[in-house]
């Protein structure tokens, strides 16, 4: 019988219970968060148009500085602090 | 380090009987037990001797079976006497000297038949078969990381590749013993905190780094420079974390400056890119495996190349500093000459630059600017580095005629000074390029500081390389020079 260290890091991962999903978006504020791929701005613009058609109290645009790096902690503070849902764009 | 098992106070005397000393001394001993001075013997071998039953006074008798005492209490030779007080050793003597035990026991006439002096025997604790497993048992039990036990009927590499360790090839199997003789290869503690490793942002301790260390098939001397580099490929500068998510090719390339090269046998010449040499196979393969392990980086997972590279196993090679024309790269990256050092580049490759025509450095350097043009693509310009390695048959040319790396790169910038015109969106039929914007200007393909060029390979081969990189700068990575620790 063998013994190993494990290589991993040991990690226990903090469980978070998804929010509910809102029925509607009628009248909540919704972010769009841009990571900065090419294009991924064409793609935002539709969807503001449409989540407005829909009944968005308000679309607030956000950008990640670069797509290679995670948004920065005071982005996402501000993303949580101004908006009810949020939405972020992948492109490629 | 294990707590040392106490002894009691007085005289004890550490044995195995499969030494000729020992059953010599045996008499010796029946004599220190009727003085009533011996209070404990530990014998290593056999738990009925020595025989004692005729003495006066019945010592505490101690089967050393796991060798624990005699480890720990560093004994190196059978017979050793020692003499304890308050729990701690105040003097030992080793093997046969009767002028040695009677001024230590302050007895006369000790072994009155004894030759006088006899050299001791080697301790089972010193013994080469077990002094690894022993240093292995002893100094790991310091160790924090979970232990995995593998069920009796599972193959060990089956076990560990289930377990999801294994980048797809095997793996050592990281053992207390092995984790314990791979942190020998460090003066850094193991419980120290090494970097916070990407994606999952993971505090990195320098034992973690040792336990994929083994695994990888590093040797000891390996893992400073897998220790530096993991520290360098964790800072902002580098982006780990982007280059293991991106799409792009790219993994960390390390190349190695410094004495350290030959001190651990890394290769810098004959295939230098390419398999075959322990230091290099394994110590870019170590920092990727703690990146998947510790860092939780999973291809597939947050790891999404489309295509990857087969240098993402590991990529770790050498300078060939000694036979390069130009001042080595760790040099021109701001570090003393003579220190070791690794730099971080991220990327792939190589791309071949043949040209078995040139004898003259202007010609040749057209070569390397022709092909280094085609970095990731001819039309885009600034946003990819390179590093641009240079084999010793092309090297000679440029050190025949007097080129260092100053008028090289010099050069180089001139040659790869690009006519923005070519490089628009549309331009030669091609969709992809910079925007129009930036029409009717020259632009440099590489931007300052993104060319990279270092020495290395084989002594025959008019070849060069380009290795590519991924997008620099600050929406991506810069390369990053450490010194390399101990």
């Amino acid at each position: 019988m063998t013994t190993v260290l494990d290589p991993t890091g040991e990690r226990q991962v903090a469980e978070r219970a998804l929010l509910d999903r809102p029925s509607s978006i009628e009248g909540k504020v919704v972010g769009l968060l841009d990571i900065t791929k090419p294009r991924g701005d064409v793609f935002l613009d539709h969807l503001e148009q449409g989540l407005r058609r829909r009944g968005a109290a308000d679309v607030v645009r956000f950008a990640k500085p670069t797509y290679t790096k995670p948004a920065p902690v005071d982005l996402r503070h501000e993303i949580s602090t101004k908006c009810d849902l949020v939405i972020e764009a992948l492109a490629d | 380090m294990t707590e040392r098992p106490p002894l009691p106070d007085g005289f004890v005397a550490v044995v195995k009987q499969d030494c000729p000393t020992c059953q010599l001394v045996e008499p010796v001993l029946v004599q220190l037990a009727d003085a009533a001075e011996l209070v404990a013997v530990v014998t290593q071998d056999d738990p009925s001797f020595p025989d004692l039953s005729t003495a006066s006074s019945a010592p505490e008798r101690t089967f050393d079976d796991d060798l624990a005492i005699s480890y720990l209490w560093d004994i190196e030779t059978v017979p050793t006497l020692l003499r304890i007080e308050d729990g701690e050793e105040v003097e030992r003597i080793v093997g046969w000297d009767r002028q040695q035990w009677q001024d230590l026991t302050g007895l006369p006439d000790l072994g009155p038949d004894l030759p006088d002096w006899r050299p001791g025997c080697g301790s089972l604790s010193v013994d080469p078969m077990r002094a690894d497993e022993l240093a292995g048992r002893f100094s790991a039990s310091g160790l924090r990381s979970r232990r995995v036990e593998f069920a009796e009927l599972e193959d060990d590499f089956e076990a560990m590749w289930d377990r999801g360790w294994s980048d797809g090839l095997p793996l050592v199997p990281p053992t207390e013993g092995r984790v314990a003789r791979m942190l020998a290869g460090t003066t850094r503690a193991p419980d120290e905190v090494v970097a916070v490793v990407p994606p999952d942002l993971v505090e990195c301790t320098v034992e973690k780094v040792a336990v994929n260390a083994v695994m990888a098939g590093c040797l000891p001397e390996h893992l400073p420079v897998v220790l530096s580099a993991l520290e360098a490929a964790c800072t902002r500068e580098f982006n780990m974390h982007g280059l293991l998510a991106t799409t792009f090719f790219s993994g960390p390339i390390l190349i190695v400056n410094g004495p350290i090269r030959q001190r651990i046998g890394m290769n810098s010449g004959v295939n230098a890119l390419g398999q075959g040499n322990r230091a290099n196979s394994t110590i870019g393969r170590a920092l990727q495996l703690v990146v998947r392990n510790v860092g939780g980086g999973l291809p597939g997972g947050v790891d999404r190349a489309t295509l990857g590279s087969p240098g993402k196993l590991g990529f770790c090679f050498a300078e060939d500093e000694e036979g390069s024309p130009f001042t080595p790269l760790s040099v021109d990256r701001g570090l003393e000459p003579g220190v070791d050092a690794v730099t971080l580049f991220a990327g792939h490759g190589p791309t071949s630059i043949i040209d078995q025509k040139s004898r003259e450095p202007e010609s040749l350097v057209r070569s390397f600017a022709a092909v280094l043009r085609t970095n990731a693509h001819p039309k885009l310009p600034l946003k990819i580095d390179a590093v641009l390695v240079i084999s010793p048959e092309h090297g000679r040319i440029f050190r025949e005629a007097g080129w260092g790396r100053e008028q090289l790169m010099a050069r180089l910038g001139e040659l790869l000074l690009l006519d923005s015109d070519e490089l628009v969106q549309g331009a030669g039929g091609i969709a992809e390029g910079i925007p129009e914007a930036f029409a009717g200007m020259q632009l440099p393909k590489f931007r300052e500081g993104g060319l990279l060029v270092c020495h290395a390979g084989g002594g025959a081969g008019l070849f060069s390389a380009v290795l590519g990189g991924w997008v620099n700068g600050e929406e991506g990575s810069d390369p990053v020079t450490v010194p390399i620790g101990t």
